[in-house]
Protein backbone atom coordinates (compact mmCIF):
# COMPACT_ATOMS: atom_id res chain seq x y z
CA UNK A 1 0.00 0.00 0.00
CA UNK A 2 2.87 2.55 0.77
CA UNK A 3 6.34 1.64 -0.36
CA UNK A 4 9.18 3.96 0.31
CA UNK A 5 12.43 3.73 -1.65
CA UNK A 6 15.54 5.07 -0.39
CA UNK A 7 14.20 8.05 0.82
CA UNK A 8 16.42 10.83 1.69
CA UNK A 9 15.72 14.33 3.47
CA UNK A 10 17.90 16.58 5.12
CA UNK A 11 17.17 20.12 6.77
CA UNK A 12 19.50 22.46 5.10
CA UNK A 13 23.37 21.01 6.01
CA UNK A 14 22.06 18.32 8.21
CA UNK A 15 21.20 15.22 6.49
CA UNK A 16 18.44 13.48 9.31
CA UNK A 17 17.36 10.17 6.37
CA UNK A 18 19.92 8.34 4.54
CA UNK A 19 17.79 6.31 2.45
CA UNK A 20 15.22 4.76 3.74
CA UNK A 21 12.88 2.28 2.80
CA UNK A 22 9.94 0.60 4.18
CA UNK A 23 6.55 -0.49 3.35
CA UNK A 24 3.32 -1.07 4.42
CA UNK A 25 1.02 -4.01 2.55
CA UNK A 26 -2.91 -3.15 3.38
CA UNK A 27 -4.79 -3.54 6.63
CA UNK A 28 -1.79 -4.18 8.41
CA UNK A 29 -0.11 -1.82 11.55
CA UNK A 30 3.44 -1.18 10.63
CA UNK A 31 5.40 0.41 13.82
CA UNK A 32 8.87 2.16 13.02
CA UNK A 33 10.55 2.64 16.67
CA UNK A 34 13.41 4.35 16.96
CA UNK A 35 15.16 6.48 19.30
CA UNK A 36 15.53 10.46 19.82
CA UNK A 37 16.53 12.16 16.87
CA UNK A 38 16.45 9.19 14.60
CA UNK A 39 14.17 10.64 12.02
CA UNK A 40 10.47 9.12 12.59
CA UNK A 41 8.95 11.95 12.55
CA UNK A 42 10.94 13.59 9.44
CA UNK A 43 9.44 10.14 7.71
CA UNK A 44 6.35 10.92 8.35
CA UNK A 45 6.44 14.66 7.46
CA UNK A 46 7.49 13.87 4.31
CA UNK A 47 5.45 11.49 3.06
CA UNK A 48 2.59 13.69 4.22
CA UNK A 49 4.55 16.07 1.55
CA UNK A 50 5.48 18.51 4.36
CA UNK A 51 9.24 18.12 3.41
CA UNK A 52 10.48 17.85 0.29
CA UNK A 53 12.68 14.22 -0.49
CA UNK A 54 16.48 14.60 -1.94
CA UNK A 55 15.83 11.96 -3.07
CA UNK A 56 14.46 8.72 -3.12
CA UNK A 57 10.47 7.31 -3.92
CA UNK A 58 7.31 7.52 -1.97
CA UNK A 59 4.71 4.75 -3.50
CA UNK A 60 0.86 4.92 -2.55
CA UNK A 61 -1.12 2.35 -4.39
CA UNK A 62 1.51 2.84 -7.07
CA UNK A 63 1.36 6.30 -7.49
CA UNK A 64 4.18 8.24 -6.71
CA UNK A 65 3.38 11.18 -3.19
CA UNK A 66 6.69 13.03 -3.88
CA UNK A 67 6.53 16.72 -4.58
CA UNK A 68 2.34 16.81 -3.74
CA UNK A 69 1.05 19.47 -1.23
CA UNK A 70 0.38 18.11 1.86
CA UNK A 71 -3.60 18.81 1.23
CA UNK A 72 -3.06 16.78 -2.02
CA UNK A 73 -1.94 13.72 -0.02
CA UNK A 74 -5.00 13.75 2.11
CA UNK A 75 -7.31 13.96 -0.66
CA UNK A 76 -5.69 10.60 -1.51
CA UNK A 77 -6.70 9.07 1.70
CA UNK A 78 -3.64 9.24 4.00
CA UNK A 79 -4.26 11.19 7.08
CA UNK A 80 -1.56 12.45 9.76
CA UNK A 81 -1.62 12.25 13.63
CA UNK A 82 1.35 14.98 14.32
CA UNK A 83 3.60 14.08 16.98
CA UNK A 84 2.57 16.66 19.55
CA UNK A 85 -1.14 16.46 18.43
CA UNK A 86 -1.46 19.73 17.77
CA UNK A 87 -5.17 20.21 17.61
CA UNK A 88 -6.56 23.83 17.02
CA UNK A 89 -6.29 24.90 20.68
CA UNK A 90 -8.24 27.98 19.51
CA UNK A 91 -11.45 25.76 18.02
CA UNK A 92 -14.01 23.71 19.72
CA UNK A 93 -13.52 20.31 19.79
CA UNK A 94 -16.76 20.04 17.06
CA UNK A 95 -14.91 22.19 14.87
CA UNK A 96 -11.82 20.55 15.14
CA UNK A 97 -13.47 17.44 13.72
CA UNK A 98 -14.99 19.65 10.71
CA UNK A 99 -12.01 20.98 10.18
CA UNK A 100 -10.51 17.30 9.89
CA UNK A 101 -13.50 16.77 7.04
CA UNK A 102 -12.49 19.98 5.81
CA UNK A 103 -12.05 18.08 1.96
CA UNK A 104 -15.34 15.97 2.56
CA UNK A 105 -18.50 17.83 1.01
CA UNK A 106 -21.10 15.32 1.48
CA UNK A 107 -23.48 16.07 4.54
CA UNK A 108 -24.19 12.50 5.52
CA UNK A 109 -20.74 11.25 5.00
CA UNK A 110 -19.78 13.67 7.49
CA UNK A 111 -22.65 12.98 9.93
CA UNK A 112 -21.28 9.51 9.79
CA UNK A 113 -17.78 10.26 10.51
CA UNK A 114 -18.62 12.25 13.34
CA UNK A 115 -20.95 9.21 14.77
CA UNK A 116 -18.25 6.89 14.22
CA UNK A 117 -15.45 9.50 15.77
CA UNK A 118 -17.60 9.39 18.91
CA UNK A 119 -18.47 5.69 19.30
CA UNK A 120 -14.70 5.35 19.33
CA UNK A 121 -14.53 8.63 21.45
CA UNK A 122 -17.45 8.99 23.51
CA UNK A 123 -15.74 11.49 25.71
CA UNK A 124 -14.80 13.82 22.55
CA UNK A 125 -19.17 13.97 22.55
CA UNK A 126 -19.46 14.79 25.95
CA UNK A 127 -16.78 17.92 25.16
CA UNK A 128 -18.32 18.49 21.87
CA UNK A 129 -18.60 22.34 22.32
CA UNK A 130 -15.25 23.00 24.20
CA UNK A 131 -12.39 24.68 22.98
CA UNK A 132 -9.65 22.72 22.71
CA UNK A 133 -7.45 24.16 24.38
CA UNK A 134 -8.78 23.57 27.71
CA UNK A 135 -9.04 19.60 27.29
CA UNK A 136 -6.57 17.01 28.98
CA UNK A 137 -3.58 16.06 27.00
CA UNK A 138 -5.25 12.64 26.85
CA UNK A 139 -8.42 14.10 25.14
CA UNK A 140 -6.16 16.39 23.14
CA UNK A 141 -4.91 13.34 21.66
CA UNK A 142 -8.25 10.93 21.20
CA UNK A 143 -9.29 14.60 19.72
CA UNK A 144 -6.25 14.71 16.92
CA UNK A 145 -7.18 10.65 16.22
CA UNK A 146 -10.19 11.67 15.72
CA UNK A 147 -9.80 14.86 13.44
CA UNK A 148 -7.45 12.75 11.41
CA UNK A 149 -10.50 9.86 11.00
CA UNK A 150 -12.70 12.23 9.91
CA UNK A 151 -11.26 12.57 6.74
CA UNK A 152 -12.46 9.04 6.22
CA UNK A 153 -8.47 7.81 5.37
CA UNK A 154 -7.27 4.71 3.96
CA UNK A 155 -4.04 4.91 5.75
CA UNK A 156 -2.99 6.65 8.79
CA UNK A 157 0.19 7.81 10.36
CA UNK A 158 0.28 8.42 14.08
CA UNK A 159 3.31 10.62 15.47
CA UNK A 160 3.72 9.60 19.03
CA UNK A 161 0.51 8.92 20.40
CA UNK A 162 1.54 7.89 23.58
CA UNK A 163 3.83 10.82 23.89
CA UNK A 164 2.91 12.65 27.58
CA UNK A 165 0.32 10.79 28.48
CA UNK A 166 -0.67 8.80 31.79
CA UNK A 167 0.12 4.94 31.55
CA UNK A 168 -3.49 3.83 31.76
CA UNK A 169 -4.62 6.72 28.99
CA UNK A 170 -1.90 5.24 26.96
CA UNK A 171 -3.30 1.52 27.13
CA UNK A 172 -6.47 2.84 26.17
CA UNK A 173 -5.37 4.50 23.23
CA UNK A 174 -3.40 2.12 21.96
CA UNK A 175 -6.65 -0.15 22.44
CA UNK A 176 -8.22 2.02 20.18
CA UNK A 177 -5.55 2.04 17.64
CA UNK A 178 -6.10 -1.52 16.67
CA UNK A 179 -9.86 -1.56 17.04
CA UNK A 180 -9.23 1.18 14.18
CA UNK A 181 -7.53 -0.92 12.44
CA UNK A 182 -9.97 -3.98 12.73
CA UNK A 183 -12.93 -2.41 12.70
CA UNK A 184 -12.38 -0.30 9.85
CA UNK A 185 -10.39 -1.65 8.38
CA UNK A 186 -7.76 1.32 8.02
CA UNK A 187 -3.88 0.65 7.37
CA UNK A 188 -1.48 2.22 10.20
CA UNK A 189 2.07 3.17 10.31
CA UNK A 190 2.64 3.90 13.92
CA UNK A 191 5.60 5.76 14.87
CA UNK A 192 6.61 5.45 18.72
CA UNK A 193 8.98 5.31 20.81
CA UNK A 194 7.20 3.33 23.48
CA UNK A 195 8.57 0.00 21.58
CA UNK A 196 6.87 -2.29 24.02
CA UNK A 197 3.46 -1.14 23.54
CA UNK A 198 3.93 -0.69 19.51
CA UNK A 199 5.67 -3.82 19.26
CA UNK A 200 2.83 -5.65 20.64
CA UNK A 201 -0.10 -4.27 18.55
CA UNK A 202 1.80 -3.86 15.74
CA UNK A 203 2.41 -6.98 12.98
CA UNK A 204 5.49 -5.85 11.51
CA UNK A 205 8.49 -3.28 12.92
CA UNK A 206 11.15 -1.09 11.62
CA UNK A 207 13.94 0.02 14.10
CA UNK A 208 15.21 3.91 12.28
CA UNK A 209 18.78 4.77 13.94
CA UNK A 210 20.30 7.83 12.79
CA UNK A 211 18.73 7.71 9.84
CA UNK A 212 19.03 4.65 8.71
CA UNK A 213 16.56 1.22 8.77
CA UNK A 214 19.12 -1.19 10.65
CA UNK A 215 16.03 -4.08 11.70
CA UNK A 216 12.67 -4.95 10.23
CA UNK A 217 11.07 -8.15 10.90
CA UNK A 218 7.61 -9.30 12.42
CA UNK A 219 6.72 -7.31 15.25
CA UNK A 220 6.61 -10.55 17.41
CA UNK A 221 10.40 -11.41 16.18
CA UNK A 222 11.50 -8.04 16.83
CA UNK A 223 10.31 -8.22 20.48
CA UNK A 224 12.85 -11.12 20.67
CA UNK A 225 15.66 -9.58 19.16
CA UNK A 226 18.52 -9.20 21.44
CA UNK A 227 19.54 -5.73 20.09
CA UNK A 228 16.09 -4.61 20.18
CA UNK A 229 15.41 -5.82 23.64
CA UNK A 230 19.07 -3.78 25.23
CA UNK A 231 18.13 -1.04 23.36
CA UNK A 232 14.70 -0.31 22.91
CA UNK A 233 12.48 -2.43 25.78
CA UNK A 234 14.56 -1.62 28.80
CA UNK A 235 16.36 -4.83 29.50
CA UNK A 236 18.52 -7.60 28.20
CA UNK B 1 -24.87 68.06 23.53
CA UNK B 2 -21.35 69.21 22.30
CA UNK B 3 -19.75 65.83 23.87
CA UNK B 4 -22.20 63.92 22.29
CA UNK B 5 -21.45 65.37 18.99
CA UNK B 6 -17.90 64.75 19.70
CA UNK B 7 -19.00 61.39 20.72
CA UNK B 8 -20.69 60.55 17.14
CA UNK B 9 -17.94 62.29 15.11
CA UNK B 10 -15.63 59.61 16.71
CA UNK B 11 -17.49 56.71 16.59
CA UNK B 12 -18.01 57.25 12.42
CA UNK B 13 -14.15 57.84 12.37
CA UNK B 14 -12.92 54.99 14.88
CA UNK B 15 -15.51 52.62 12.50
CA UNK B 16 -13.24 53.33 9.67
CA UNK B 17 -10.54 52.77 11.46
CA UNK B 18 -11.75 49.62 12.26
CA UNK B 19 -12.70 48.55 8.94
CA UNK B 20 -8.72 49.31 8.02
CA UNK B 21 -7.67 47.45 11.08
CA UNK B 22 -9.62 44.00 10.13
CA UNK B 23 -7.09 43.61 7.32
CA UNK B 24 -4.07 44.34 8.85
CA UNK B 25 -5.21 41.88 11.78
CA UNK B 26 -6.31 39.05 9.72
CA UNK B 27 -3.00 38.78 7.49
CA UNK B 28 -1.12 39.02 10.50
CA UNK B 29 -3.44 35.94 12.05
CA UNK B 30 -2.67 34.28 8.59
CA UNK B 31 0.82 35.29 7.29
CA UNK B 32 2.40 36.90 10.67
CA UNK B 33 3.90 39.95 8.82
CA UNK B 34 2.48 43.51 8.37
CA UNK B 35 1.36 44.13 5.12
CA UNK B 36 2.45 48.05 4.65
CA UNK B 37 0.00 48.40 0.97
CA UNK B 38 -2.67 47.41 3.10
CA UNK B 39 -3.46 51.20 3.51
CA UNK B 40 -2.80 51.62 -0.64
CA UNK B 41 -5.46 49.48 -0.94
CA UNK B 42 -7.81 51.67 1.06
CA UNK B 43 -6.57 54.55 -1.24
CA UNK B 44 -7.54 52.67 -4.16
CA UNK B 45 -10.85 51.60 -2.48
CA UNK B 46 -11.36 55.18 -2.92
CA UNK B 47 -10.77 55.96 -6.04
CA UNK B 48 -12.64 52.68 -7.41
CA UNK B 49 -15.43 54.68 -5.75
CA UNK B 50 -14.45 57.57 -7.27
CA UNK B 51 -14.73 56.22 -10.95
CA UNK B 52 -17.73 54.09 -10.15
CA UNK B 53 -19.63 57.08 -8.95
CA UNK B 54 -19.49 58.41 -11.82
CA UNK B 55 -20.92 55.19 -14.24
CA UNK B 56 -23.31 54.52 -11.68
CA UNK B 57 -26.24 55.74 -10.76
CA UNK B 58 -24.90 58.06 -7.09
CA UNK B 59 -26.53 59.73 -4.78
CA UNK B 60 -29.46 57.78 -4.63
CA UNK B 61 -29.28 54.92 -1.84
CA UNK B 62 -29.07 51.71 -3.74
CA UNK B 63 -26.55 53.55 -6.23
CA UNK B 64 -24.24 54.49 -3.52
CA UNK B 65 -24.40 50.60 -2.07
CA UNK B 66 -23.54 49.63 -5.71
CA UNK B 67 -20.48 51.45 -5.92
CA UNK B 68 -19.71 50.61 -2.80
CA UNK B 69 -20.15 46.65 -3.51
CA UNK B 70 -18.00 47.20 -6.92
CA UNK B 71 -15.14 48.89 -5.23
CA UNK B 72 -15.19 46.10 -2.77
CA UNK B 73 -14.74 43.28 -5.16
CA UNK B 74 -12.15 45.63 -7.31
CA UNK B 75 -9.94 45.39 -4.31
CA UNK B 76 -10.35 42.05 -3.35
CA UNK B 77 -9.04 41.26 -6.92
CA UNK B 78 -6.32 43.50 -6.41
CA UNK B 79 -5.57 41.65 -2.78
CA UNK B 80 -5.45 38.53 -4.74
CA UNK B 81 -3.28 39.36 -7.21
CA UNK B 82 -0.73 41.05 -4.37
CA UNK B 83 -0.53 38.27 -2.58
CA UNK B 84 -0.38 35.80 -5.20
CA UNK B 85 2.47 37.81 -7.04
CA UNK B 86 4.64 39.66 -4.46
CA UNK B 87 4.13 37.58 -1.32
CA UNK B 88 3.82 33.94 -2.05
CA UNK B 89 6.93 33.89 -3.82
CA UNK B 90 8.35 34.67 -0.29
CA UNK B 91 6.63 31.89 1.28
CA UNK B 92 9.17 30.48 3.94
CA UNK B 93 11.54 33.47 3.83
CA UNK B 94 12.18 35.54 6.91
CA UNK B 95 9.31 38.24 7.97
CA UNK B 96 11.92 40.91 7.44
CA UNK B 97 11.82 39.91 3.86
CA UNK B 98 8.58 39.86 3.22
CA UNK B 99 8.11 43.26 5.04
CA UNK B 100 10.49 44.88 3.19
CA UNK B 101 8.64 43.49 0.11
CA UNK B 102 4.78 45.08 1.54
CA UNK B 103 6.64 48.58 1.81
CA UNK B 104 7.87 48.24 -1.80
CA UNK B 105 4.33 47.14 -2.95
CA UNK B 106 3.09 49.97 -1.12
CA UNK B 107 5.53 52.72 -3.01
CA UNK B 108 3.97 50.95 -6.07
CA UNK B 109 0.35 51.17 -5.71
CA UNK B 110 1.33 55.05 -4.76
CA UNK B 111 3.12 55.75 -7.50
CA UNK B 112 1.02 53.89 -10.00
CA UNK B 113 -2.18 55.63 -8.62
CA UNK B 114 -0.15 59.46 -8.93
CA UNK B 115 0.65 58.20 -12.45
CA UNK B 116 -3.18 56.78 -13.72
CA UNK B 117 -5.22 58.77 -10.91
CA UNK B 118 -2.86 62.05 -11.43
CA UNK B 119 -1.46 63.40 -8.68
CA UNK B 120 -3.80 66.27 -8.03
CA UNK B 121 -6.61 65.64 -5.05
CA UNK B 122 -10.05 65.31 -6.19
CA UNK B 123 -13.15 66.32 -4.79
CA UNK B 124 -15.05 62.75 -4.39
CA UNK B 125 -18.93 62.94 -5.58
CA UNK B 126 -21.78 62.28 -3.38
CA UNK B 127 -23.01 58.70 -3.09
CA UNK B 128 -25.79 59.17 -1.12
CA UNK B 129 -28.63 61.33 -0.79
CA UNK B 130 -27.69 64.29 1.00
CA UNK B 131 -29.65 65.10 4.50
CA UNK B 132 -28.58 66.30 8.30
CA UNK B 133 -30.70 65.04 10.80
CA UNK B 134 -31.04 67.22 14.02
CA UNK B 135 -31.74 66.22 17.81
CA UNK B 136 -31.64 68.73 19.58
CA UNK B 137 -28.64 70.54 18.58
CA UNK B 138 -26.70 67.80 17.74
CA UNK B 139 -25.78 67.23 13.92
CA UNK B 140 -26.06 63.41 12.12
CA UNK B 141 -25.22 64.12 8.58
CA UNK B 142 -26.39 61.07 6.47
CA UNK B 143 -23.09 59.89 5.43
CA UNK B 144 -22.09 59.46 8.84
CA UNK B 145 -25.54 57.01 9.10
CA UNK B 146 -23.54 55.29 6.56
CA UNK B 147 -21.04 54.93 7.89
CA UNK B 148 -22.66 53.06 11.34
CA UNK B 149 -25.27 51.21 9.08
CA UNK B 150 -22.29 49.80 6.11
CA UNK B 151 -19.72 49.15 9.06
CA UNK B 152 -22.36 47.38 11.76
CA UNK B 153 -23.35 45.69 8.45
CA UNK B 154 -19.86 44.58 7.85
CA UNK B 155 -19.02 43.61 10.99
CA UNK B 156 -21.82 41.35 11.50
CA UNK B 157 -21.16 39.71 7.95
CA UNK B 158 -17.54 39.12 8.65
CA UNK B 159 -18.47 37.42 12.46
CA UNK B 160 -20.79 35.48 10.44
CA UNK B 161 -18.04 34.37 7.67
CA UNK B 162 -15.08 34.06 10.49
CA UNK B 163 -17.07 32.66 13.20
CA UNK B 164 -19.47 30.02 10.86
CA UNK B 165 -18.33 29.45 7.61
CA UNK B 166 -16.19 26.61 6.83
CA UNK B 167 -13.86 28.62 5.16
CA UNK B 168 -13.83 31.20 7.84
CA UNK B 169 -13.19 28.51 10.39
CA UNK B 170 -10.07 26.91 7.98
CA UNK B 171 -8.88 30.68 8.80
CA UNK B 172 -8.88 30.36 12.50
CA UNK B 173 -7.11 26.66 11.91
CA UNK B 174 -4.48 28.16 9.48
CA UNK B 175 -3.71 30.90 12.16
CA UNK B 176 -3.41 28.75 14.80
CA UNK B 177 -1.20 26.05 13.37
CA UNK B 178 -0.77 26.47 9.48
CA UNK B 179 1.06 22.80 9.56
CA UNK B 180 -1.82 21.09 10.93
CA UNK B 181 -4.35 22.93 8.46
CA UNK B 182 -2.38 21.80 5.98
CA UNK B 183 -2.54 17.74 7.54
CA UNK B 184 -6.10 18.40 7.44
CA UNK B 185 -6.45 19.06 4.08
CA UNK B 186 -6.74 22.79 3.92
CA UNK B 187 -5.12 24.23 0.75
CA UNK B 188 -3.71 26.84 3.09
CA UNK B 189 -2.78 29.08 0.06
CA UNK B 190 -6.42 29.25 -0.91
CA UNK B 191 -7.49 30.14 2.75
CA UNK B 192 -4.56 32.95 2.64
CA UNK B 193 -6.12 34.44 -0.88
CA UNK B 194 -9.44 34.78 0.43
CA UNK B 195 -8.22 36.55 3.70
CA UNK B 196 -6.68 39.40 1.22
CA UNK B 197 -9.42 39.40 -0.53
CA UNK B 198 -11.86 39.82 2.81
CA UNK B 199 -9.55 42.04 4.36
CA UNK B 200 -8.81 44.39 0.76
CA UNK B 201 -12.79 44.18 0.30
CA UNK B 202 -12.59 45.66 3.90
CA UNK B 203 -10.58 48.06 3.27
CA UNK B 204 -12.23 49.37 0.14
CA UNK B 205 -15.21 50.16 2.30
CA UNK B 206 -12.81 51.94 4.49
CA UNK B 207 -11.57 53.95 1.59
CA UNK B 208 -15.67 54.96 0.45
CA UNK B 209 -16.74 55.44 3.80
CA UNK B 210 -13.42 57.62 4.35
CA UNK B 211 -14.04 59.61 1.16
CA UNK B 212 -17.48 60.73 1.73
CA UNK B 213 -16.77 62.23 5.18
CA UNK B 214 -13.43 63.66 4.17
CA UNK B 215 -14.29 64.69 0.68
CA UNK B 216 -11.38 64.85 -1.60
CA UNK B 217 -8.90 62.07 -2.03
CA UNK B 218 -5.50 61.55 -3.76
CA UNK B 219 -3.05 58.85 -4.25
CA UNK B 220 -1.30 59.39 -0.76
CA UNK B 221 -4.45 59.50 0.87
CA UNK B 222 -3.31 56.00 2.48
CA UNK B 223 -0.55 56.70 4.59
CA UNK B 224 -1.92 58.10 7.52
CA UNK B 225 -5.31 56.52 7.86
CA UNK B 226 -3.56 53.53 7.25
CA UNK B 227 -0.85 53.92 10.00
CA UNK B 228 -3.03 55.13 12.33
CA UNK B 229 -5.00 51.20 11.53
CA UNK B 230 -2.41 49.66 11.94
CA UNK B 231 -2.02 51.43 15.78
CA UNK B 232 -5.54 50.66 16.10
CA UNK B 233 -4.73 46.95 15.41
CA UNK B 234 -1.92 46.68 17.35
CA UNK B 235 -3.89 48.17 20.21
CA UNK B 236 -6.81 45.45 20.03
CA UNK B 237 -4.11 42.76 19.42
CA UNK B 238 -2.60 42.19 16.41
CA UNK B 239 -3.98 38.77 14.91
CA UNK B 240 -7.21 39.55 17.15
CA UNK B 241 -10.32 40.09 15.07
CA UNK B 242 -12.53 41.59 17.54
CA UNK B 243 -9.17 43.63 18.56
CA UNK B 244 -8.97 45.35 15.86
CA UNK B 245 -13.01 46.27 15.81
CA UNK B 246 -12.35 47.64 18.75
CA UNK B 247 -9.20 49.42 18.52
CA UNK B 248 -10.15 51.40 15.52
CA UNK B 249 -13.51 52.49 17.12
CA UNK B 250 -11.38 53.22 20.86
CA UNK B 251 -8.35 55.26 18.69
CA UNK B 252 -11.51 57.05 16.57
CA UNK B 253 -12.88 58.44 19.84
CA UNK B 254 -9.44 59.18 21.40
CA UNK B 255 -8.14 60.90 18.44
CA UNK B 256 -11.69 62.83 18.08
CA UNK B 257 -11.80 63.89 21.84
CA UNK B 258 -8.54 65.13 22.14
CA UNK B 259 -9.30 67.36 19.24
CA UNK B 260 -12.34 68.29 20.78
CA UNK B 261 -10.34 69.68 23.73
CA UNK B 262 -8.34 72.05 21.93
CA UNK B 263 -5.48 69.94 21.16
CA UNK B 264 -5.97 69.54 17.06
CA UNK B 265 -2.51 70.41 16.36
CA UNK B 266 -2.03 66.54 17.63
CA UNK B 267 -4.71 65.51 16.24
CA UNK B 268 -1.79 62.75 14.22
CA UNK B 269 0.45 62.69 17.21
CA UNK B 270 -2.34 60.82 19.19
CA UNK B 271 -2.13 57.66 17.79
CA UNK B 272 1.26 56.77 17.99
CA UNK B 273 1.25 58.41 21.58
CA UNK B 274 -1.38 55.12 22.04
CA UNK B 275 0.98 52.97 19.67
CA UNK B 276 4.14 54.07 22.28
CA UNK B 277 1.70 53.78 25.49
CA UNK B 278 0.53 50.13 24.57
CA UNK B 279 3.67 48.78 23.51
CA UNK B 280 5.04 50.10 27.12
CA UNK B 281 1.77 48.67 29.33
CA UNK B 282 0.35 46.10 27.36
CA UNK B 283 2.40 44.99 24.50
CA UNK B 284 -0.04 41.98 22.93
CA UNK B 285 -2.95 44.48 22.61
CA UNK B 286 -6.59 44.94 25.03
CA UNK B 287 -7.75 41.59 23.51
CA UNK B 288 -4.79 40.21 22.29
CA UNK B 289 -2.64 36.86 24.38
CA UNK B 290 0.84 37.22 24.97
CA UNK B 291 2.96 35.17 23.67
CA UNK B 292 6.51 35.01 22.49
CA UNK B 293 6.87 36.38 18.63
CA UNK B 294 9.64 34.94 16.47
CA UNK B 295 10.46 37.26 14.01
N1 LIG C 1 13.30 21.69 11.56
C1 LIG C 1 14.49 21.09 11.69
N2 LIG C 1 15.63 21.77 11.39
C2 LIG C 1 16.83 21.16 11.52
N3 LIG C 1 17.01 19.90 11.91
C3 LIG C 1 15.93 19.18 12.23
C4 LIG C 1 14.61 19.74 12.15
N4 LIG C 1 13.73 18.79 12.52
C5 LIG C 1 14.44 17.71 12.82
N5 LIG C 1 15.77 17.93 12.66
C6 LIG C 1 16.85 16.95 12.87
O1 LIG C 1 16.58 15.81 12.12
C7 LIG C 1 16.87 14.64 12.85
C8 LIG C 1 15.65 13.74 12.89
O2 LIG C 1 14.62 14.39 13.61
P1 LIG C 1 13.18 13.76 13.82
O3 LIG C 1 12.33 14.81 14.43
O4 LIG C 1 12.72 13.16 12.56
O5 LIG C 1 13.46 12.62 14.89
P2 LIG C 1 12.46 11.67 15.64
O6 LIG C 1 12.89 10.29 15.36
O7 LIG C 1 11.08 12.01 15.33
O8 LIG C 1 12.78 12.01 17.17
P3 LIG C 1 11.82 12.11 18.44
O9 LIG C 1 11.53 10.73 18.87
O10 LIG C 1 12.63 12.85 19.44
O11 LIG C 1 10.59 12.85 18.01
C9 LIG C 1 17.35 15.11 14.20
O12 LIG C 1 18.74 15.07 14.21
C10 LIG C 1 16.86 16.52 14.31
O13 LIG C 1 17.73 17.30 15.09
MG1 LIG D 1 9.55 12.73 16.42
Amino acid sequence: MLEIKELAVSYGAITALHGVSLSVKPGSIVTLIGGNGAGKTTTLRTVSGLLKPQAGEILYNGKSLVGLKPHRVVELGLSHVPEGRMVFANLTVHENLMMGAYLQRDKNLIRASFESVFATFPRLQEREQQVAGTLSGGEQQMLAIGRALMSRPKFLMMDEPSLGIAPLLVKTIFEKIVEINRTQGITILLVEQNANLALEISHFGYVLETGKIILSDNSAALRQNPQVKSAYLGGG
Amino acid sequence: MEFLQQLINGLSLGAIYALIALGYTMVYGVLRFINFAHSDVFMVGAFAGFYLGRVLPAASFGGGLLVLFGAMVICAVLGVVIEKLAYRPLRGRSTLTVLITAIGVSLLLQNAGQLIFGANPKSFPKLFPQHNFTFGGMVLSSDQIAVFVVTIAILLGLHYIVMKTRIGTAMRALSFNPTAASLVGINNDMVISFTFALGSALAAAGGILYAINYPSIDPLMGTLPGLKAFVAAVLGGIGNIPGAALGGVLLGLIETLVVAMGGSTYRDAVAFAVLILILLVRPSGLLGKLQAEKV
